[in-house]
């Protein structure tokens, strides 16, 4: 069915109004997904065409030509370059910023070259006809022989027209831009015969980037190779001349189609403000300020929807455990599964918010800035100035944080911020936090203004972000890639963001996280409720007796017996049966068997550590600190007789949770922006092995 | 170009990197258009430059590669 839909390909450079068309041409009826096999995101969705057919509309990756320098700009290549591909579209719209028309025009002459049906959107034309400028549209299109129309894609204007002209049947381009050169024309003619296709261009593509053609066998791939080396073909040389001739055909041509000239306005109010936002000292200022304020936001904003959305999963839980009979799917229900959910869409809000932020920095022209003033310092790290965004906001969550590396085109600066991004302490860590340094630091002041306290919190945070940086320093070196780094980034004119693409951004995001990683979480918080709740034999059906049996001379209430029997439980399920069995492992760094269960069960998420503490020891659910701190310091070492929570098993407790992973829904979300488990599985046991050898080390010095 | 100052206008008369080149062309850095050096990052790498009636950001490393007519 969906092979009869036409296909329309929305191609464009960066910034040119693209994603604002998208929005506009298909509305709520969005999909995102990635392409087969790579990890480039693949936004389609679908229009209504005058004709009242469905169109499916594909976006793809922004570019400023066919040679393709990054993995997310390949794509645009092998789809266009494939003509067989069911991916390959029937249409192909090159919308095209009216205020650079002699630039967006490189890129449209080489898709006209390719043979593909083909229509021009020009957009921005307003702020061209304000600044006095004119083209005679007409005779653009006559010279390019395609259809031409103007858009505004903030406003809406020019969708109609566009849709008609879509729905027609279109020719096929006939004018061709660019000559093949007669040293070449052997090998382009042999490929064009080869693999039968449709024009010299897509031959000539094909000796170009035989790395594209994934779709070719790599015999084939190799034949190509070797034909271009047998008929000299140079690649960087034919590419360079290539874009020289497109150029001066481009200007004979606005030569001819320009009716009237004159100077931007707009871009004088640009320069103003890029002298306050780049200044060597308020330039730093705002940015951190901004940054500031992303950081409180999603700590502050967040906090009240996570606390309801906390709550209303529990009352449902509650409500679903009175209504429903007593049995096993009963509590896989409400302890498994709608806690599980429960997990996933809790980050909802900080999702979205961060995502809020990050829509309005890129739309409003900002983000291109930041670069420019963190690329120097980053760089030194393995890192681009588009990885502090998501480095900063790792310090309230890691998940938002690493889908919002999607912005840095780099494949390897990319994998740098996703890995060392969960170094950074989250919020998640903070109730851990909290608890063990209340346990064995005194909350004395220093120097009569420091709290202590306060400063062992800092020291931890400080770090985090040092391991981050270490390890991004130490990956600079370790990994290798082909593709070269560089910056060569065009600085947008500053204007308003358009509110409608802020709201697509966030409903896109926060989708991607709850339907694909979400998957992920949920099954592992079930595999983890099974391992709490199910034990070997009969031990777990006779914990009451068990218990009563022990208890027989003590006086216990009602509550206290409960918390008891949940205590033997536990002590008795596979994950305390784990918990028992790492005991040897993890002993070196300060621990017993109680924490240990408590590192099991807090691998769904690091927070789970308090709650686990709580049950071990027999004081009930609920998550009132100051009860959990006075038990956990009464805790007996049997060993030593003295406190269980001694300074060096505290204090390596806090580096473990500052290193380790301790969470799967970053895992999971990794798995996804990685596109694979190579990457999160390294990450594990960096992370883990780290943890380990930090805690041991620390246990071991201080005791 | 390394060696101008902001403000300064210079024509490019060419580039001393093949791979960069192409990209620099593409972005509109052709031979013969004249090139405006606009400010450099607080840290003096990156540069912002103007070409085409655009803005571009170069590192320095990037910008050196573009020869300008003297």
């Amino acid at each position: 069915m969906s092979d009869s839909r036409m296909k329309i390909a929305l191609v464009g450079n960066p910034n040119s109004g693209k994603s604002s068309l998208f929005n506009l041409l298909t509305g709520l009826n969005q999909k995102i997904g990635n392409f087969p096999g790579v990890t480039v995101e693949k936004r389609s969705g679908f229009s209504q065409m005058p004709d009242r057919t469905a169109a499916e509309i594909i976006d793809l990756p922004g570019i400023y030509s066919l040679y393709p320098r990054s993995l997310d700009e390949r794509i645009v290549s092998e789809i266009l370059l494939d003509h067989a591909s069911p991916l390959c579209p029937d249409k192909i719209v090159v919308i095209a910023d009216a205020t650079n028309l002699k630039r967006s025009l490189l890129l449209l002459t080489q898709i006209i070259d390719l043979g593909l049906p083909t229509v021009l959107a020009l957009n921005m034309m307003d702020l061209v006809t304000k600044a006095g400028i004119s083209y005679d549209l007409n005779a653009l299109s006559q010279e390019l022989g395609i259809p031409v129309v103007p858009i505004n894609a903030r406003k809406g204007t020019g969708l109609d027209e566009l849709t008609k002209v879509l729905s027609k049947s279109l020719e096929l381009p006939a004018k061709h831009v660019f000559t093949v050169y007669d040293d070449v024309k052997d090998a382009v003619k042999t490929v064009r015969e080869k693999f039968t296709l449709d024009n010299n261009y897509e031959a000539y593509q094909f000796l170009q980037q035989p790395g594209s053609l994934k779709f070719l066998t790599k015999d084939d791939r190799l034949y190509i190779e070797d034909l271009g080396r047998q008929h000299n073909f140079f690649p960087g040389k034919f590419q360079g001349a290539e874009t020289i001739q497109r150029y001066a055909f481009i200007q004979t041509l606005l030569d001819r189609v320009t009716l009237k000239t004159g100077e931007l306005s707009w871009k004088k109010y640009t320069s103003k403000l890029d002298y306050i936002l780049t200044h060597k000292v308020w330039g730093y200022a705002i940015f951190f300020s901004i940054l500031f304020l992303i950081f409180q936001s999603i700590f502050a904003w967040a906090t009240v929807p996570m606390d309801f959305i906390d709550a209303t999963f529990a009352a449902l839980s509650n409500y679903m455990n009175n209504a429903l009979p007593e049995g096993m799917l009963t509590r896989l229900l409400t302890e498994g599964i709608i806690p599980g959910i429960g997990g996933i869409v809790i980050f909802v809000p900080q999702i979205a918010i961060l995502f809020a932020f990050i829509a309005i920095l890129e739309e409003s022209g900002y983000m291109a800035r930041v670069v420019f003033l963190m690329d120097k310092i980053m760089r030194k790290f393995g890192l681009s100035g588009k990885s502090v965004v998501p480095l900063m906001s790792g310090v309230a969550c890691a998940i938002p944080a690493i889908m919002a590396t999607r912005t840095i085109d780099n494949w390897k600066e990319r994998t740098i911020t996703i890995f060392v991004t969960p170094l950074m302490s989250c919020s998640a860590r903070l109730p851990v936090f909290t608890i063990l340094i209340a346990l064995v630091v005194p909350d004395t002041l220093l120097l009569g203004t420091f709290n202590l306290q306060g400063l062992a919190l800092m020291g931890l945070y400080l770090l985090g972000f040092a391991a981050a940086m270490v390890t991004a320093l130490i990956m600079k070196f370790l990994v290798r890639v082909k593709e070269r780094s560089y910056l060569v980034m065009e600085l947008p004119a500053y204007r308003w963001p358009k509110w409608s693409n802020v709201g697509f951004t966030i409903i896109e995001k926060t989708k991607a996280f709850v339907l694909e990683a979400g998957k992920v979480i949920l099954a592992i918080s079930i595999v983890l409720w099974v391992l709490a709740s199910y034990g070997p034999g009969d031990e777990l059906d006779q914990a009451r007796e068990h218990v009563l049996n022990e208890s027989s001379n003590m006086r216990l209430t009602e509550e206290g017996l409960e918390n008891r029997i949940a205590a033997y439980k536990l002590e008795h399920s596979y994950a305390g049966i784990i918990g028992k069995a790492v005991e040897p492992v993890i002993k070196p760094l300060g621990f017993d068997w109680k924490i240990g269960i408590a590192l099991i069960t807090s691998f769904a998420a690091r927070e789970v550590f308090v709650g686990t503490m709580a049950t071990i020891y027999s004081i009930g659910t609920d998550d009132d600190q100051t009860t959990i701190k006075n038990r956990m310091r009464q805790e007996v070492n049997p060993e030593t007789g003295g406190p269980r929570f001694t300074a060096p098993v505290a204090f390596s407790l806090l580096v473990f949770y500052t290193f380790a992973m301790q969470c799967m829904s970053t895992l999971a979300i990794v798995y996804r922006e990685t596109n694979g488990w190579k990457w999160p599985t390294i990450q594990l046991l960096y992370m883990s092995a780290l943890a380990y050898i930090s805690s041991f080390i620390v246990f071991q010095v201080l005791s | 170009m390394a060696q101008m100052k902001p403000g300064e206008v210079g024509i490019i008369s060419g580039f001393s990197d093949e791979v960069l080149s192409v990209k620099l062309l593409e972005m509109g850095c052709l031979p013969g258009a004249p090139i405006r050096f606009n400010f450099s990052a607080p840290l003096g790498d990156p540069v912002c430059i103007s070409v085409l009636g655009y803005e571009l950001s170069l590192r320095l490393e990037e910008a050196a590669t573009i020869s300008i007519l003297t």
